[in-house]
């Protein structure tokens, strides 16, 4: 008989700013040595599931229990945070919580010093976990100076040393790069083979989870678990649908095509899938494809000429950066961690000041003027939501750049609902920011600018911890946009997102633009794929196994149904 | 908005080497000796020694001399100010007039207000080249171990840590409220007028208040997932060992501190007087 | 004891509290014609976080911030006025329990407690102790100190009264009240 570690019973918990519960009625069991794999909708409360685990509700999270929690077999209730933090080592959602040391050594050292661990043997075991996950030589380096994935690698070495029984990851891929995620979730399984741990991982990106092995997948929908299951058979199931929840392109595909998909299919993992029953379903539905008419050129709204800029003096992190981009575009911008996507479009936006190059907008030349009047014209959502939000409210805070206009309060009100609405947060509107969940806040942000209408707006890996609902709502909304000539450039680690949305593409590597082309002749370009920590989506992978000579005719196929699929939604 | 401030040096020098324990407690020691003595000697003797220590360290003027600009100016009006205020306060001090030119009513120039005035100049440069160098020299890791080693509770200890730690994370999260501020449409920059630029800046101050409130709780919530506080003690990281060099320097300097106590107070006045 | 007076919760607020102190007065200060004295809205900060986290954290915010404020800004520390800096976060803390801002009313009444709290703490820091720590120190002339300590004490409490009442509403209205926010279709 396996032994349970993490045990609800008829748990429910409301915060106390909340009139309704937050969680109810949770019952299930994780046992030792399990992976189960945590997913739900944006603000369904997998994060305070986390919570409760780890303790943060309710020594932190003041609000009301009930029923019984279960950790290692004693009653959560009755432990203190210490005790917990003994049992449990989490890596929290908010990339600000995450680091509290100077440096990357100090950082994974913290918890040993906590314990009184002696100096020498400190050193020790923070330069084993260090090798362990590959940042041996950095112990020295300043947390700033680190990109999205080294953070995440630091963060998960800071719970390591703690030889904890429960790892608790709270969206560990959010902001990584497809490669790196890649690598975070084989590094993420080989730790748990190697130290025996119970690992339970809250995340959006399934498919990307899936890459290794999960015993048990938990679906939460309004605070309730709606699913409790073998990977195998909830992907066979409707469950994942039902709650808007991105399935593995690969299963839509065959959904789509009209297969059966069964527990016995092993729908897990795109190598293990068994196609044999349906490959002639999914020939034949690719035969019926109509491709969509490239559109014709238009005049530039936005060029970049020859841009270089650098943070620090001596270390340049843009070099030499020319793009052009036309009116009523849809382009991605994709690269690595820390290859400068980011930095890119603060250049655009007049964050940073460029150290040599020129930009261009509608043929003038903006590369003087300032942030304020750029963003007249050109709106920007940053990368982390904290960085943007400086209202208290959420009606507040999306009216913010309105009112600052002077528009009248009528039409002010009329517009922020309206947006709202599209980025699901009007339930919410007369709700205190500090009250969301980390997926809600992002959208609030989005929702801040979409609210301007500007006529080029730039979103900084807009869909990154949302739901396949919101994803949609918000994409199709900027689809629209995109419609009435308004031109949407995207910063993005979703390869899928890219193919669908964004018929062109430019690659950022190490500050140098190096491929600027079709999204799909990127992503069949498997040099490229290398050199920008990209990745073939398993859409791909299907067609060879289905030896579909052109892989792009059944990606194109995939995403022209899905769209309408999904257009029932709205 | 990039203000410079003073940092860390990363540099290899006698001095670098040195604990921060040591540091510290040396820094504490030369300060109390400029803060206690007024003797002529005694600082002119302290200032000399402070810029040799200063070469020894290896740090350039040229790194450090955006503050130096600004200390200077800070001297020269304070010196101005004491003027206006108190032209006799070198009479008053040494019991004498030595009378150099008349300007107007109690205005009039002294050789004893002069010296006083060079006095306090004096007392104030004393400190600054080891101030400096505490600060240039020693890591901000080391800092907090520092404290706590030589009896700081470690709570506080750490709060300072924190508040070194987060200095560049809420100028960065200043910048970018300001920014984000200005991407929705206040202006800042110079082409708007002066009254409503600084009513602009304050629009900047409440939001960076409040999302610090809100970091304060993140950041304690994961300290205590990671048991910050369990202990009636911590270790720490990158404190480092104390080496021969260490004592040496302590003893040295501790000498200095009684020495200079003693030629500044045995004639019972803090103040050394060349008029009588 | 020492762990509930120092709870984590206070030590982060006293770490970030400094830091922020740093910001405030590196960024948000406006020079005046007094040398070594400007208009600072770093104290109406430090008077938001006396109310919020207490008197412990008012003085150590106090004397942490302006300390490293002086170290990293002008090499050196000038001891006197951040002592007082600590004492007059600590005094306005003092009244942190009686005005509760944690319940997120702050009426009118509580208004005047913190201002007239603020105006002692200030007036015995900036115009009794500062002057009497710069003459004992220093050796520098009584009038030139107590005319900056009026300076000081004058500037610091229109900020304090002005922008740290406006910062103390804000604060208390982004405290919800239990069992308020619902979803409205
Ligand atoms: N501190 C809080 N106070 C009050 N309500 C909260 C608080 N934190 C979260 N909630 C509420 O609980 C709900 C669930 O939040 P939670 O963070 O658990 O969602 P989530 O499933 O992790 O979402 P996401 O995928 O966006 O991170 C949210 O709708 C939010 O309104
Ligand atoms: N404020 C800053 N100061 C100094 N260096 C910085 C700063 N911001 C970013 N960098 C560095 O510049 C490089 C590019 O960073 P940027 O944030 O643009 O990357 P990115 O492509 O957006 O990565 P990610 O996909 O992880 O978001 C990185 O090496 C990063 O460490
Ligand atoms: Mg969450
Ligand atoms: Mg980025």
């Amino acid at each position: 008989m396996k032994k349970p570690v993490i045990e609800f019973h008829n748990y429910s918990f409301k915060y106390n700013s909340q009139v309704e519960p937050t969680l109810r009625d949770l019952n299930f069991t994780i046992y030792e040595g399990e992976k189960v794999l945590i997913v739900g909708p944006s603000g369904s409360g997998k994060s305070t599931i986390g919570h409760c685990i780890n303790g943060l509700v309710p020594f932190s999270f003041k609000g009301e229990v009930t029923g019984s929690l279960k950790i290692l077999g004693k009653e959560a209730k009755s432990l203190d945070i210490f005790s917990l933090s003994k049992m449990v080592g989490t890596v929290l959602q908010d990339p600000d919580g995450q680091f509290i040391g100077l440096t990357v050594g100090e950082d994974i050292a913290f918890a040993l010093e906590n314990d009184c661990t002696e100096q020498q043997a400190m050193h020790g075991i923070v330069d084993e976990v260090a090798k362990m996950v590959e940042m041996d030589g950095y112990l020295t380096s300043s947390i700033h100076h680190l990109s999205g994935g080294q953070k995440q690698r630091v963060s998960l070495a800071g719970v390591l040393v703690d030889k904890v029984g429960i790892l608790l990851f709270d969206e560990p891929l959010a902001n990584l790069d497809p490669a790196t995620g890649k690598y975070a979730i084989e590094l993420i399984d080989r730790i748990q083979k190697e130290t025996n741990t119970t690992v339970v991982i809250i995340e959006h990106r399934l498919e990307d989870v899936l890459h290794c092995p999960v015993d048990r997948i938990i679906v939460i929908d309004d605070g309730r678990v709606v699913a409790d299951m073998s990977p195998d058979r909830l992907l066979a199931s409707k469950y994942l649908e039902k709650s808007y929840i991105r399935e593995p392109l690969y299963v839509k595909a065959a959904k789509y095509a009209g297969c059966e998909i069964m527990e016995e299919m092993k729908p897990a993992h795109p190598s293990t899938f068994a196609l044999d029953g349906c490959r002639d379903q999914l020939l034949t539905w690719v035969e019926a494809v109509d491709i969509v008419p490239s559109s014709e050129k238009r005049e530039p709204i936005l060029e970049l000429k020859d841009i270089s800029f650098s943070y620090e003096p001596g270390r340049e992190t843009i070099h030499d950066v020319s793009f052009s981009i036309e009116k009523g575009e849809m382009v991605s911008i994709v690269g690595k961690n820390g290859a400068g996507k980011s930095t890119l479009s603060k250049i655009i936006c007049g964050f940073e000041k460029l150290s040599s190059g020129q930009i261009l907008f509608d043929g003038h030349d903006i590369t003087h003027d300032t942030i304020k009047e750029r963003s007249l014209r050109i709106g920007m959502v940053m990368q982390n939501p904290n960085h943007m939000i400086s209202k208290n409210m959420i009606f507040d805070e999306v009216a913010l750049g309105l009112v600052i206009r002077g528009v009248p309060e009528e039409e002010v009100k009329e517009r922020v609902e309206t947006t709202l609405k599209i980025c699901g947060l009007y339930p919410f509107r007369n709700w205190p920011i500090s009250a969301l969940s980390f997926g809600q806040k992002k959208r609030v942000t989005i929702a801040s600018i979409l609210v301007l209408e500007p006529e080029v707006i730039i979103l900084d890996e807009p869909t990154a911890g949302q739901d396949l609902r919101h994803y949609t709502e918000i994409m199709e909304f900027l689809v629209e946009l995109n419609r009435q000539g308004k031109t949407i450039v995207m910063i993005t680690h979703d390869m899928h997102l890219m193919l669908e949305y964004t018929p062109r593409a430019i690659v950022i590597k190490g500050g140098r633009k190096i491929a600027d082309d079709s999204a799909a002749a990127i992503l069949t370009d498997s040099r490229i794929i290398q050199q920008a920590n990209l990745k073939e989506t398993s859409l791909f992978e299907l067609a060879k196994r289905l030896e579909i000579g052109e892989p792009r005719r059944f990606v194109e196929r995939f995403i022209a149904y899905d769209r309408e699929v999904r257009n029932i939604w709205q | 908005m990039a203000v410079e401030m003073l940092s860390y040096i990363d540099r290899k020098s006698p001095i670098h080497e040195l604990t921060g324990v040591t540091k510290l407690i040396c820094f504490i020691i030369w300060s109390s000796a400029a803060m206690l003595t007024y003797d002529t000697r005694i600082l002119a003797f302290l200032f000399i020694f402070s810029i040799v220590i200063f070469l020894i360290s290896k740090i350039k003027l040229k790194e450090i001399s955006f503050i130096l600009i600004f200390i200077l100016v800070f001297l020269l009006l304070n010196n101005i100010a004491i003027y206006v205020f108190s032209p006799q306060e070198g009479v008053k001090i040494y019991g004498t007039s030595h009378v150099l030119f008349e300007i107007f009513g109690r205005h009039n120039v002294t050789i004893e207000q002069i010296f006083y005035q060079i006095n306090i100049t004096l007392k104030y440069f004393t400190v600054i080249p080891v101030a400096l160098l505490f600060i240039a020299t020693t890591h901000p890791s080391e800092f907090a171990a520092s404290m706590n080693r030589i009896g700081v509770s470690y709570r506080i200890s750490y709060a300072v840590a924190l508040a070194l730690r987060y200095i560049p994370d809420v100028q960065r999260d200043f910048r970018n409220i300001a920014l984000s501020q200005q991407a929705r449409g206040i202006d800042m920059s110079s082409k708007e007028k002066l009254p409503k630029r600084i009513k602009n800046a304050t629009s900047i101050i409440i939001p960076l208040i409040l999302s610090s409130l809100e970091k304060i709780d993140t950041i304690s919530n994961a300290m205590e997932l990671r048991g910050f506080g369990k202990n009636k003690k911590r270790t720490w990281y990158s404190a480092r060992p104390f080496q021969k060099r260490d004592y040496l320097t302590l003893i040295a300097f501790a000498l200095l501190f009684v020495i200079s106590m003693v030629v500044t107070y045995y004639d019972g006045d803090r103040f050394y007087n060349p008029f009588v | 004891m020492f762990k509930k007076l120092f709870s984590i919760k206070t030590i982060v607020a006293i770490g970030i509290g400094a830091a922020v102190f740093i910001i405030l007065a590196k960024f948000a200060s406006i020079p005046s014609p007094i040398p070594n004295t400007s208009i600072q809205t770093s104290y109406a900060f430090l008077a938001l976080m006396a109310i919020v986290f207490g008197p412990i954290a008012g003085g150590l915010i106090g004397l942490i911030g302006h300390a490293l404020n002086d170290a990293i800004s002008y090499g050196s520390v000038w001891w006197s006025w951040v002592v007082v800096s600590m004492i007059v976060g600590f005094l306005i803390g003092l009244v942190a329990k009686k005005i509760d801002i944690e319940s997120g009313d702050f009426s009118k009444k509580k208004i005047i407690t913190f201002n007239i709290t603020q105006v002692l703490a200030q007036a015995i820091g900036w115009l009794l102790i500062a002057p009497l720590l710069d003459i004992l120190i220093y050796a520098e002339p009584a009038n030139k100190v107590f005319a900056q300590g009026f300076f000081a004490v004058v500037s610091n409490i229109v900020t304090v009264g002005v922008i740290g009442t406006i910062l103390l509403i804000a604060y208390a209205k982004t405290r919800s009240k239990s069992n308020s926010l619902h979803r409205e279709l």
